[in-house]
């Protein structure tokens, strides 16, 4: 019997192609259009939060000068020196590592090709603070930093730009009036929250920058990062008053230097990702419901039809479970059918538009299963529902339906 | 067999309900023979078309008894009266009621499908069955390809691949030229003669009653006349 079912099912299915290719698309599309939603809203939230995470966490900058805006002056306010860095090292509490930044546009030249890039003076803290890892070779020597030896890690994209594809290690780049000696290489970060190239970089030690490329023992800004687990407002807090009393700053004068917390920027940054994922569910939820209709309509417009269909094969003696167990059989097997489908076109336009949009495809069995599952239980639904009404009526009834 | 084929015992049916009721049937008694061609004749409403719907179980009786070959056929349930359906009796009705987009071969094995027979005694059957008819060329043939007279041939083989014990045609000929109609109402003379089928037709044109050996009259649900029909050809 159920081999009898099947064949009819089947047989029914071959015979009405207009209808089931349309039965089909519609599960196709809702399923096709939720799933790449949620897939490639997914991947962009990931990209940011990537993004996110490369600033970073827990990072505190600390500027000279005032708050920038309108009528604040920024010109006159004293540089940091070495002994502010040691001293926000020995008296604020829970920071895991503080790192004095001496930065320098300049051109780079190696052999025949040059490059206009940042340098900047730092600690190996810097690779704490933000969260850099080497692709090659090391970090700065005791020696080395002491000493204020012309060395220094570049980025991947000084590296792009001045070495191609070879290693750049060993070699040395002239800045400025010295040559450089390459001792390691940064791994690639990419694009930075603000859409800047993170790679564009060459780090050297402190003392090299402020010797050889400024002149001064300035520092120009200082990257602290916190503990895990330490209250950045209290950590503010306490290098604000260290500051004040270290630039001898009376209660009643604004601060000359400026503190930010990456940390707010990220959280407002994971507000917004998250208002986005709120979005795109609800999105996602219209397209399953639109695609729901779709297949619902299809079904319920071939219902006359069917009917009488369902009257003939009961007066010729087919019984009631018999005739149902074909309808169903066709509604699963043509909402399988679209559902499969649909996830193999979503799977392939993720692929293609995360890679159009260079950002992570991530697959999501959850949304693939919830889509096919909705659509597929639609569809059978309203396969099934109105087709076991008229399995029920008696069969002359079925015949006359108009 | 003392007994009847059929037998109908103070039947009524009423559609509707309340102040729109209608009673279709009145209390009818009617006894069929096997082997007898009956024509039902009656005006619009005379509840011809409704006994016949209740002769082939695709309808139930408001009150009285329906017996087939004995059988109690008013207290069985659904599934019962579908197999009854399934293995005595053949249907055709006024408007054909072919599968559409579906072969005239298909549509005349589609009872033997129900009946799980396998496919090669279907195929035979639908055959012999298409060849009865004289449309043994056309079996590939889907309904839309086929002349009115012809699709009514199909479903005339449809129903009588199954060797059934009892016909029932609803004015089997209301959509066709005469032409055509005397030549499906010579198949069906032929079908009860060769092959002892019992034939139970209705029809609302004397033309066609004629070629019945038996006709009963139908006025507002009752019996009204049941006569023999001496000018019945016993033909061929």
């Amino acid at each position: 019997m159920l081999l009898n079912a099947l064949l009819l099912a089947l047989r029914e299915i071959r015979r009405n192609l207009l209808r089931s290719f349309l039965t089909v698309l519609g599960i196709v599309i809702g399923v096709a259009a939720v799933i790449t939603m949620v897939t490639l809203g997914n991947g962009a939230t990931r990209m940011v939060a990537d993004q996110i995470a490369s600033l970073g966490s827990n990072l505190l900058m600390v500027m000279p000068g005032q708050r920038l805006g309108p009528g604040r002056d920024s010109a006159g306010a004293p540089k940091f020196k070495i002994a502010d860095i040691e001293a926000i090292e020995q008296q604020v509490n829970g920071l895991k590592a503080v790192a004095p930044v001496v930065g320098s546009a300049v051109t780079l030249v190696a052999g025949t090709q040059n490059w206009s890039s940042t340098v900047s003076g730092t600690t190996n803290d810097y690779f704490v603070v933000g969260n850099w890892r080497l692709a090659a070779g090391r970090l700065f020597s005791e020696d080395e930093d002491r000493a204020g030896k012309a060395v220094c890690i570049i980025g991947n994209t000084v590296k792009k730009e001045l070495f191609g594809n070879q290693s750049p290690l060993g070699s040395s780049i002239r800045v400025k009036t010295f040559d450089c000696e390459v001792i390691g290489l940064l791994a690639a970060k990419g694009q930075g929250g603000m859409g800047q190239d993170q790679d564009d970089t060459v780090l050297m030690p402190l003392r090299t920058a402020q010797r050889r490329l400024t002149g001064t023992l300035d520092i120009g800004n200082v990257m602290v990062s916190l503990k895990d687990g330490t209250n950045s407002t209290v950590a503010m807090a306490q290098l604000r008053s260290l500051l004040r009393e270290r630039r001898k700053l009376a209660d009643n004068v604004d601060d000359n230097f400026n503190v930010m917390d990456t940390k707010q920027i990220a959280e407002t940054l994971s507000g917004t990702i998250g208002t986005m994922t709120a979005l795109l569910g609800a999105v996602a939820a219209v397209s399953l419901l639109v695609g729901g209709i779709g297949i619902m309509n299809i079904m319920l417009v071939s219902v006359t039809e069917r009917t009488r269909e369902i009257g003939i094969r009961l007066a010729i003696g087919a019984l009631e479970h018999e005739v149902l167990l074909q309808f169903l059989i066709e509604a699963v097997a043509l909402s399988a059918f679209g559902g499969l489908v649909g996830i193999a076109l979503a799977f392939v336009a993720c692929l293609g538009l995360s890679a159009l949009m260079r950002m992570p495809f991530l697959f999501n069995p959850g949304i693939n299963l919830t889509a096919f599952f909705f659509s597929a239980a639609i569809g059978v639904i309203f396969g099934f529902v109105p087709a076991r009404r008229a399995a029920r009526l008696d069969p002359i009834e079925a015949l006359r339906h108009e | 067999m003392s007994q009847p084929l059929i037998e109908l015992r103070a039947i009524t049916k009423t559609y509707g309900q309340g102040q729109a009721a209608f009673q279709a049937l009145r209390g009818v008694d009617l006894q069929i023979e096997a082997g007898e061609f009956v024509a039902v004749m009656g005006p619009s409403g005379s509840g011809k078309s409704t006994v016949m719907n209740l002769l082939g179980c695709l309808d139930t009786p408001g009150s009285g008894e329906y017996l087939f070959q004995g059988i109690h056929v008013e207290q069985l349930d659904r599934n019962q009266r579908a197999l009854l359906r399934r293995q005595c009796l053949g249907f055709v009705f006024q408007g054909f009621n072919l599968l559409a987009r579906t072969s005239a071969q298909e549509n005349v094995e589609l009872p033997l499908l129900y009946r799980g027979e396998p496919a090669e005694v279907r195929h035979a059957a639908a055959l012999a069955a298409l060849a009865k008819v004289g449309l043994a060329e056309w079996a590939h043939h889907t309904p839309a390809e086929l002349s009115g007279g012809q699709q009514q041939r199909v479903a005339i083989a449809r129903a009588i691949v199954t060797n059934p014990l009892v016909l029932l045609a609803d004015e089997p000929t209301g959509n066709l030229d005469s032409q055509r109609s005397h030549e499906i109402m010579e198949l069906l003379v032929r079908l009860n003669q060769e092959q002892g089928i019992t034939v139970l037709m209705v029809t609302h044109e004397p033309d066609m009653a004629r070629y019945a050996r038996r006709i009963v009259h139908f006025v507002d649900g009752l019996v009204h006349r049941d006569e023999r029909n001496p000018e019945a050809a016993p033909c061929c």
